[in-house]
């Protein structure tokens, strides 16, 4: 058997039943990366022995006929911006470039104790800072659809893997698109949970407000058997949510017909490429032809959503990266004085998108702009919250486009930061109001490049998202 | 009468303004977001984990028992417990604050609008308190001894430890009255049970900020802050110096800076901190990876009663219950678990009055000079107490209890050890040896023997002193007052007596007044068992 669009599973029936074991699966997926990753970019660490142990341990289980784990000697990648015991974790930064975590973020944890074989991980945009991936302290990744284009950002990486067969599936963060964007630009099934579903303990804080853990993968039913992985509270992190987990593999299975779905005229606006509108258009009738009743609403504060994110984001990461001092881990210039031995640290450390945002953040909490801009955005954010709360009381769920345009050329925006915040026009709503949103495949250009759908939920509602993204999936 | 200031005394013609910040380090066995020890005086960086250690991807979480005390600190200190409060991020760079800012509590602290009693030459004055806030505190940097002037070390046990911070509203006139502030503060604090205020570990701070003004202004004058002052003398003396020198500064016709100075305490002086390090914009705002902390109704309720009593109305009640003394009570109360011992040693003992007495009079004088605190004392209430049951008893007598006590203290044991290792001594109540005694007494002091029998009562104290003098303390005074109680005039040949410790009535024999014995024989209905010679000393009742 090989490694081809193999889906979770897939995987687990072929161990259970042993047609093929973990560490053979996992050995051809390490010569897979070792052939194919030169070009694309994917992986920043490889973990072969930790992986090769794991798939020994899911072999042995299998060996003795014992029922397997749900995730068994699935072979995954993770998005460099988790920590991994043992396993260098850098974020994408130079920063980290030599840091190996002495724990592990509990998203990971929880897929090993399911069975996962983690194979390495993910190349990102510095410290998930950026759309295109151009932002890694290492190297670009390239789309495998089109290697002159981006494969998105920040979980770039993680999207490549997944559409190139280097991983069945892949866990990356959302921040402000970061996992729907890429997963979009590279063909991929990208959902980001709700805000407090999955524990963040051990994911490197971005903006700890918005940044969310999510599965990267090829199907829909894959993202909810590792969205059920993974979901739950956890006593390490405070702001994770104790409402019970559904069962979200068999929620999928529930018809939609009589769903109600949004259709917000604010996605649809200037700036929407021609093709992107046609393919989400079609896919809205797609829905309707499986019996959804479409109904029009409105999203007032939409046009504020990236202004009021940028602040509140950059606000939050201004403090998240003040740890990065050279004094206990990480990179650290030399020199004569403490203050000196900071700048230079910092100076030589990050590079320049993460500069660029711990500059605005610095400046958004300064004494005498707070109440101008922070406070101003969280006010915002609680409206543009409310347009959701209004929205969700006439639909069950709401559907968009996951970005304005598909990938884009490498080089093309990254001189022109503006440009490219503008890619997460259509992402960054749901992080702010806290709200579920997948994006599954829906088309591609005449360029051959996907099109990504994006489906938005209510909070801890991923079951409709999900169950909506598997019926139009299987219908397309 | 209009009475002039004389020009020489500008001191007179200015009042200060001080309030005071005091940090306070919670009794709680981990840390305040994390589960870490804080333990004082580990090897460094031992409790650590990857959140205080501020490792990328960890999170806090709140420790409920912080919160429980710090809620309580608030009460005990007057302070309303806001329902809603929220932990703010202070941002600031230092090498010992791991993640490059401080989980504080800002515009939205635990509690506000307070206030305590402080005795002043005036009598009580209640002195506000703003608010009092919980936080988090900083590791530790180590300058000294290590190899090459410049480095520093980082010991990050401390580091999430939790602390509240109390502020005072400006209400303090006098470096006189923020001494006794600080005082009542750590006093009632030790007694919640809530901190142990130990300067020494760190685990209570202050910083002081202070103006002056002319008198009779209302407005106030520019603050300079006094930060590292590590003893509440050092802060009445850091304040009297800073009042002189703001004083002088401003009759030259110079004006305040507003500044963080730091205290010398071996010069006396203040000095200014380089101006570099006071330009802070800690840029605070709500810490987003804790939920707001609410505290509603029930839960003030709970944490309201787990209120102890405070040492005022404590000293009170042991004073109406105990029959103590204002002086005993304000000893015994010096700390809450000296207090709770007493309480309990006294409540067991047949005496509570005699235990407030032997730690007054026998307990504090040993502990003062071998300097011990009396936390430290060897011997424990509950060693007062049985003490005290057995001189109450008779068993044993003052001059042996003084030994007793002086054997704990060489031995640093408690004293039912010691009083076992001894070999439970008793004092003499062996009756025929102390009459022998007492007979050698009266024969020795014919005089006074004379004049006692003349019925001149006050020598009783004369035979007694006598008598134990001549049983080098050893015998029971209860019965040597007894034994030398003179039988009023000496008993003639037909008398009708009674004999102590015998049934019925005796008819005097004869008498030897040499001997100080008579011989009786036993009426109708006596207790005939024996018939002897008696001492005079024995029979009663005429
Ligand atoms: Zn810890």
């Amino acid at each position: 058997m090989t490694a081809n669009f193999l889906t979770i599973d897939a995987v687990r029936s072929a161990l259970q039943e042993r047609r093929l074991t973990a560490t053979a699966l996992t050995e051809s997926y390490f010569a897979k990366i070792e052939k194919q990753d030169g070009e694309i970019g994917a992986y920043v660490t490889l973990s072969k022995e930790r992986a090769l142990n794991k798939a020994a341990a899911v072999d042995e289980l299998a060996a003795k006929g014992d029922p397997l784990p749900p995730l068994a000697g699935v072979p995954v990648g993770i998005k460099d911006v988790m920590v991994t015991r043992g396993v260098r974790t850098t974020a994408g930064s130079k920063m980290l470039g030599n840091y190996i975590p002495p724990y592990d973020c509990t998203a990971v944890a929880r897929m090993e104790a399911a069975g996962v074989v983690v194979l390495g991980k993910l190349n990102c945009d510095e410290f998930a800072m950026g759309s295109s991936n151009e932002n890694s302290a290492w190297r670009p990744v390239h789309n495998p659809r089109d290697l002159g284009r981006v494969p998105g950002g920040s979980s770039g990486g993680a999207a490549a893997a997944v559409a190139a067969e280097m991983a069945v599936a892949a866990l990356g963060s959302d921040t402000g698109g970061s996992i729907r964007q890429p997963a979009s630009f590279c063909g991929i099934v990208g959902l980001k949970p709700t805000y407090g579903r999955v524990s963040r303990y051990g994911l490197i804080a971005f903006a700890s407000s918005l940044d969310h853990i999510g599965p990267m993968t090829k199907t829909v039913r894959d993202a909810a058997i590792l969205l059920q992985t993974i979901a739950g509270s956890d006593p390490m992190d405070s702001t994770s949510h104790p409402a019970t987990v559904p069962d979200y593999v068999a929620g999928i299975e529930q018809p939609v017909r009589g769903l109600r779905i949004g259709v917000a005229q604010e996605y649809f606006g200037e700036g929407l490429n021609h093709e992107v509108r046609i393919a989400v258009e079609a896919a809205i009738q797609k829905l309707a032809a499986l019996g959804c009743e479409i109904v029009k609403v409105s999203l007032p504060h939409t046009q504020y959503a990236v202004p009021t994110y940028y602040i509140v984001a950059t606000a939050e990461a201004s403090s998240n990266l003040a740890r990065f001092d050279g004094v206990r881990y990480g990179y650290r210039a030399e020199a004569r004085t403490l203050s000196g031995m900071y700048r230079k640290t910092r100076d030589q450390g990050f590079g320049m998108e993460v500069k660029r945002r711990i500059m605005l953040g610095t400046y958004v909490l300064s004494a005498g702009y707070y109440d101008a801009y922070y406070l101003k955005a969280q006010k915002v954010r609680t409206l543009l919250a409310r347009d959701f709360d209004d929205a969700f009381t006439k639909v069950d769920a709401i559907v968009t486009p996951t970005t304005p345009t598909a990938a884009f050329k490498l080089g093309e925006k990254s001189d022109d930061p503006l440009a490219m915040y503008l890619a997460d026009i259509y992402t960054v709503t749901a992080d702010l109001a806290g709200i579920p949103a997948i994006s599954i495949p829906c088309g591609e250009t005449k360029e051959k490049l996907p099109i990504g759908l994006q489906i938005l939920g209510k909070h801890f509602d991923e079951v409709t998202i999900l169950q909506l993204a598997d019926a139009y999936e299987k219908a397309a | 009468m209009v009475f002039k200031l004389p020009p020489d005394a500008p001191h007179l013609q200015y009042e200060p303004v001080i309030g005071l910040e005091v940090h306070v380090q919670l009794l709680t066995a981990t840390k305040i977001f994390c589960s870490c020890s804080t333990r004082f005086g580990d090897p460094p960086n031992t409790n650590t984990c990857p959140v205080c250690l501020g490792l990328p991807g960890a999170l806090p979480v709140l420790n409920r028992k912080a919160v429980e005390f710090a809620a309580l600190a608030a009460m005990v200190l007057g302070c309303r417990i806001n329902e809603t409060s929220v932990f703010a991020r202070k941002n600031y760079f230092y090498p010992d604050l791991p993640k490059g800012f401080q989980i504080s509590q800002y515009d939205k602290p635990l509690a506000e609008s307070g206030g305590i009693e402080v005795p002043t030459s005036q009598g009580n004055k209640k002195i506000g308190i703003t608010r009092v806030h919980l936080e988090e505190d900083a590791g530790k940097s180590l300058h000294d001894g290590f190899a090459g002037s410049d480095t520093t070390a980082i010991d990050l046990n401390r580091s999430g430890v939790p602390l509240i911070e109390i502020v005072s509203e400006p209400d303090i006139a006098s470096p006189q009255e923020a001494y006794e502030y600080l005082n009542r503060l750590k006093e009632i604090l030790v007694y919640t049970g809530v901190s142990d205020c130990n300067m020494e570990e760190g685990s209570l701070r202050c910083d002081a900020n202070i103006s002056v003004r002319p008198r009779g202004q209302t407005t106030f004058g520019t603050k300079a802050e006094i930060k590292n002052i590590n003893s509440f003398r050092f802060i009445r003396d850091a304040l009297e110096y800073e009042i002189s020198r703001q004083i002088e500064v401003l009759e030259a016709g110079g004006t305040i800076t507003q500044e963080t100075r730091l205290y010398n305490p071996d010069e006396g002086k203040t000095y200014s901190m380089r101006s570099k390090e006071q330009a802070h914009d800690y840029r605070y705002f709500p810490e987003p990876d804790l939920l707001p902390l609410l505290l509603n109704a029930k839960r003030r309720a709970e944490i309201q009663s787990m209120q102890p009593e405070l040492p005022e109305a404590l000293r009170n009640r042991l004073i109406a219950e105990h029959g103590i003394s204002a002086q005993d009570a304000a000893v015994l109360t010096s700390n809450k678990m000296l207090a709770d011992q007493f309480e309990r040693a006294a409540k067991a003992a047949k005496n509570p009055k005699r235990v407030a007495g032997l730690v007054q009079n026998e307990l504090m004088g040993r502990l003062k000079a071998k300097g011990l605190a009396i936390e430290h004392s060897p011997i424990t209430m509950d060693g007062v107490a049985l003490s005290a049951d057995l001189v109450e008893s008779g068993a044993i007598s003052g001059k042996m209890l003084k030994d007793l006590y002086d054997l704990c203290f060489e031995r640093s044991q408690d004293f039912p050890d010691v009083y076992e290792q001894t070999g439970r001594p008793q004092q003499s109540s062996d009756t025929s040896a102390l009459e022998k005694i007492v007979r050698e007494v009266f024969a020795a002091n014919p005089k006074q023997r004379e004049q006692y029998r003349g019925g001149k009562e006050t020598l009783h104290a004369f035979f007694v002193g006598q008598v134990m003098k001549a049983s080098k303390g050893q015998a029971n005074p209860q019965l040597v007052n007894r034994l030398t109680r003179y039988p009023g005039r000496v008993p003639a040949t037909g008398d009708k007596v009674e004999i102590e410790g015998r049934t019925g009535q005796f008819e005097v024999v004869s008498v030897d007044e040499e001997h100080w014995q008579a011989e009786v024989r036993p009426l109708a209905g006596a207790d005939a068992s024996e018939l002897a010679l008696w001492s005079l000393l024995r029979l009663v009742a005429y």
